[in-house]
């Protein structure tokens, strides 16, 4: 970390970094502002002669196949987070790293999870020089307490693409769990004993990592299929006995919550999407696995089925829920970006409407286009929302990093975008005056949905008219806010953060939207 | 709960929850102490944003008891500032506070909602929402979910070691709490407790007192002499309304004395667990052993000019049994019921309310009548067929209370 860092500040007013791990940095410019300019990023020109002529790749450990792919001093290796909290992958690339004596890594994940925690040890000893990806649990608190040698850089899915395309990113070494691949690296998430569904989050770095490594506790002979990642592009075939924990890999169920207000807040969004004119023929929709979104899709679907109304596509975190719509007739097809309960993976691999996308098809912001525009409407979650409707889902109201970014910056685009949230937290207030970091602008948040009512962004009076004769409690944020305030016994004091920034939020074209703070006290 | 002092210390109390699964919730120990001033050490997962707050809550609640020299620990898993002040003086009263000490002042917080005139004697109570006295987390947002009523039970959702703390938390909550329209009704314990939670609540000016396991006229009209000497310190006037349940055979035997006990009582009410016990029957999802004891019910209600009011529908997770329960209810002449769960709330005034049918045959009628009024015709006709006054009277009271459902 920089000692002396300089600051500038961005279009929304953040103060952010001017250079990161030793990178100059543009900062947030505006929605759509920033212009690329210049050529894609590309690996290097490797050719056929090099590889075994009958398709075998096979390496006998990581540690050779690490050392196969030139692993040194310096390198970034990357993960991917289709194992979700049941991954072993992760930790056991980097234990064969650490092995191998090498030191200070960048380990660029698209997501860790609690069971990644190991890695703070890797970090202490050197092994680690610091992470670019999300940060939760305890690595959140180790970075957020400045004990990391290099600045956290989050960026969404889609952001991780842009920043592996554009060069900003350079993987050397990608190391891929595979729940099923052949001797040659065609690997596949949706069969074997540790399926998982999409491998979409791999795909990037398997095309532009200069050295792929497939490690699978599933090998098929030759062809593996589906091949959602094509051998053509991996250097190395690791087997081990197993890439991870099936349990936490996905859920049994997964659980539509309970609480009498979540879903109060549930049904109110699936009935503004109804009197708004949303949920009509042939319209799209994204909600993640969160309880509340869950109840959403059941408020929905009865809904739907009142009305005769058939969806076009919903796009996942994909659950029982939305598979149930697609068994049902209720959406012609379920676009995947992940895949969360037993249901799901069964689903994804055995029903053609069913279909795995990856971050390209559905975020990159280097892409001529993507889906995450075309969405009619978007239920997300958030940890704050301001009086602007910026809204923060990285941070804890006292500044510690608690979540990473996921596709939440990306699905910003969609037609009506909600956030549906609980007033407060135990005590803690959501609605308040400046978001603690901000992951998304408010110009791009339409609608806040809380148990106590819904605000609308006065930039979308649009909506507000389509409302105008509906029966739910649409009120101005600042009320909702202020009727919280009473609740909770004023608003809460502001987080004493320092000046050290330990990590950035990147915005979805690569720009500094804002800076994480070391927390002082905790 | 108050344990013998160490050395040094005049006595200890504690309250609340304790454990990482708490939510909205806190435990405090109190250690009243001979010298030293108050100590509060506060451990909070909201310390950073309201450690102050909290403090300041707990060192007013103390010195409105009396108490100058203390040592508190507070364990706080975000409790809001109603249950704060209420853990605190649970805590210091179980210490021995406000009984062997001087009291100076009165410990209540601060009132964070108005109070709101006496509700009418024969508004909707379709549906009534009960809450556990003891679990101020429930309480929060109950008026989002639109019930009627809520009822602040101290009775048997609350152990019987927890009914000081409970008449803390209930007390607090209707001075603090806003249940959206909501009737604001508490069920008392039996009495004699049932007197002790008079005197934390009525000041408070609840809407209603529910007055548990009634078998005659007169505990009816012991618990409405003690709440107007009560209401007459606050000297406003402010009518609380009386339901007496009745859950045993005598008690439905002296249904009718029950409802006439007293001008305040509102509605009759039925508790099926306590009656089918004491009849040594099964409770049945349709309800066949207490059809006479319910049917009994309707009948002294309205003899007396009080409503009818059922009893809860148990299974949550049922909501076509709920339907059915409270259509059949609604039949038998009940004009609500109880709910245990707030998703329970909408299929009953669904059930409740009449159907459009029902409406517009109504409406006809009373159309007809109005206009047979207007021409000064001792007959109402509705085409061919006379109309009875009695049928006319049925119409106007079901489009009375349709227009308050706001359904014509």
């Amino acid at each position: 970390m920089s000692k002396n860092p300089e600051f500038i500040e961005n279009a929304v007013g953040r103060r952010v970094p001017t250079v990161v791990n030793g990178k100059d940095q543009i900062p947030f410019l505006g929605v759509g502002a920033a212009e690329p300019r210049g050529f894609k990023h590309a690996p290097p020109i490797r050719s056929c002669r090099d590889y075994a002529g009958d398709g075998d790749k096979r390496a006998p450990d990581l540690k050779t196949a690490l050392q196969q792919c030139g692993l040194e001093d310096g390198m970034t290796i990357s993960t991917h987070h289709h194992l979700r909290d049941g991954d072993a992958v992760a930790l056991m690339a980097l234990n064969a790293a650490a092995e191998l004596g090498v030191k200070d890594l960048m380990w660029f994940p698209s997501a860790s999870f609690p069971s990644h925690a190991p890695v703070i040890d890797l970090m202490d000893g050197g092994v680690v020089h610091h992470i670019e990806g999300s940060m939760n649990g305890p690595l959140g608190r180790y970075c957020s307490e400045g004990k990391m040698r290099g600045m956290g850089v989050l960026r969404s899915h889609g952001g991780r693409w842009q920043a592996i395309q554009d060069g900003e990113v350079h993987i050397d070494i990608a190391v891929v769990a595979a729940p099923t691949a052949d001797s040659f690296g065609n690997a596949d998430g949706s069969h074997g004993p540790s399926a998982c569904g999409s491998l979409g989050f791999a795909l990037a770095d398997s095309i532009y990592a200069d050295h792929v490594i497939v490690v699978t506790d599933n090998l098929v002979p030759f062809p593996c299929i589906p091949w959602q990642i094509q051998g053509n592009n991996v250097d190395v075939v690791v087997e081990v006995d197993s890439i991870g924990d099936p349990a936490k890999i996905v859920s049994g169920t997964t659980q539509i919550t309970k609480s009498p207000e979540r879903l109060l807040v549930a049904e109110y969004v699936a009935r503004f999407l109804k009197d708004a004119g949303i949920m009509r023929d042939g319209f799209s929709f994204q909600a993640g696995a969160g309880g509340i979104a869950l109840a959403f899709v059941e408020f929905l679907k009865e809904q739907m089925k009142e009305a005769g109304v058939r969806a076009r596509f919903v796009r996942g975190g994909s659950t029982q829920y939305l598979v149930d719509l697609l068994n049902e007739g209720l959406t012609d097809y379920i676009l995947d970006g992940q895949t969360f309960d037993l249901a799901a993976v069964e689903s994804i691999g055995a029903n053609p409407r069913h279909v795995a996308t990856s971050p390209f098809t559905s975020y990159n912001y280097h892409g001529k286009g993507n889906f995450a525009s075309m969405v009619d409407a978007v239920v997300l979650g958030a940890t704050e929302v301001d009086v602007n409707f910026n809204a923060n889902v990285n941070t804890h109201s006292d500044g510690v990093l608690l979540h990473g970014i996921g596709g939440w910056q990306n699905c910003l685009f969609s037609g009506c975008t909600i956030l549906a949230l609980p007033s407060f937290r135990d005590r803690i207030p959501v609605l308040v005056d400046e978001v603690t970091t901000m992951t998304g602008p408010g110009e791009l948040i339409d609608v806040i949905v809380c148990e106590r009512g819904i605000a609308i962004n006065p930039l979308r009076s649009d909506l507000s008219d389509r409302v105008r004769d509906s029966s739910l409690p649409i009120r101005p944020i600042e009320d909702i806010k202020a009727e919280v305030e009473r609740l909770v016994g004023g608003p809460p004091a502001k987080a004493r953060l320092s000046e050290d920034p330990v990590a950035v939020i990147k915005w979805v074209d690569g720009t500094v939207l804002d800076t994480v703070w070391k927390v002082t006290d905790y | 709960m108050a344990g013998k002092a160490k050395q040094g210390s005049k006595s200890r109390g504690e309250a609340g929850p304790l454990g990482d699964d708490v939510r909205s919730d806190l435990h405090v120990a109190v250690e009243i102490v001979d010298s030293g001033g108050t100590h509060v050490e506060i451990r909070s997962k909201v310390g950073a944003m309201y450690g102050d707050s909290i403090r300041e809550s707990a060192e007013a609640v103390l010195k409105a008891l009396g108490v100058r020299d203390a040592r508190v620990q507070i364990d706080d898993q975000g409790g809001l500032p109603f249950t704060v002040a209420a853990r605190v003086e649970a805590a210091a009263r179980r210490a021995g506070a406000g009984t062997h000490t001087h009291v100076k002042g009165d410990p209540r917080p601060e009132r964070a909602v108005e109070r709101e005139g006496p509700t009418a004697r024969d508004r909707l109570r379709r549906s009534r929402l009960y809450l556990p006295g003891n679990q101020p987390k429930l309480m929060v947002n109950a008026g989002l979910h639109h019930p009627d009523g809520v009822i602040l039970d101290l009775e048997d959702s609350v152990h019987p070691d927890e009914k000081d703390a409970a008449r803390l938390v209930v007390r607090n909550a209707i001075r603090c709490l806003d249940f959206m329209g909501a009737e604001r009704m508490v069920r008392i314990n039996q009495l004699p407790l049932g007197f002790e939670d008079l005197k934390a609540v009525v000041p408070e000016g609840p809407d209603l007192i529910l007055i548990p396991k009634v078998e005659d006229a007169q505990q009816v009209t012991d618990v409405d002499e003690r709440i107007r000497g009560i209401r007459a310190n606050e000297g406003d006037g402010h009518v609380i309304w009386l339901m007496p349940i009745l859950e045993s055979a005598l008690g439905i035997e002296n249904a009718f004395e029950v409802a006439s006990a007293a001008e305040t009582v509102v509605a009759l009410t039925v508790g099926l667990e306590d009656y089918t016990a004491d009849l040594g029957v099964v409770k049945t999802q349709t309800g066949a052993e207490s059809l006479y004891a319910r049917t009994r019910l309707v009948n002294a209600a309205r003899a007396a000019g009080v409503q009818a009011i059922d009893s809860v529908y148990g299974d949550v997770g049922n909501v076509e049994g709920l339907r059915e329960w409270a259509l059949r209810s609604r039949a038998l002449g009940f004009e609500g019921m109880g709910c245990i769960h707030p998703r329970q709330i909408e299929p009953i005034h669904e059930a409740f309310a009449p159907t459009a049918e029902e409406i517009d045959k109504a409406l006809t009628i009373v159309a007809a009548f109005d206009d047979a009024q207007a021409k000064g015709l001792g007959v109402v006709r509705l085409g061919t067929k006379m109309v009875d006054p009695p049928v006319v009277l049925r119409a106007q009271r079901l489009v009375e209370n349709a227009r308050r459902m706001g359904l014509a």
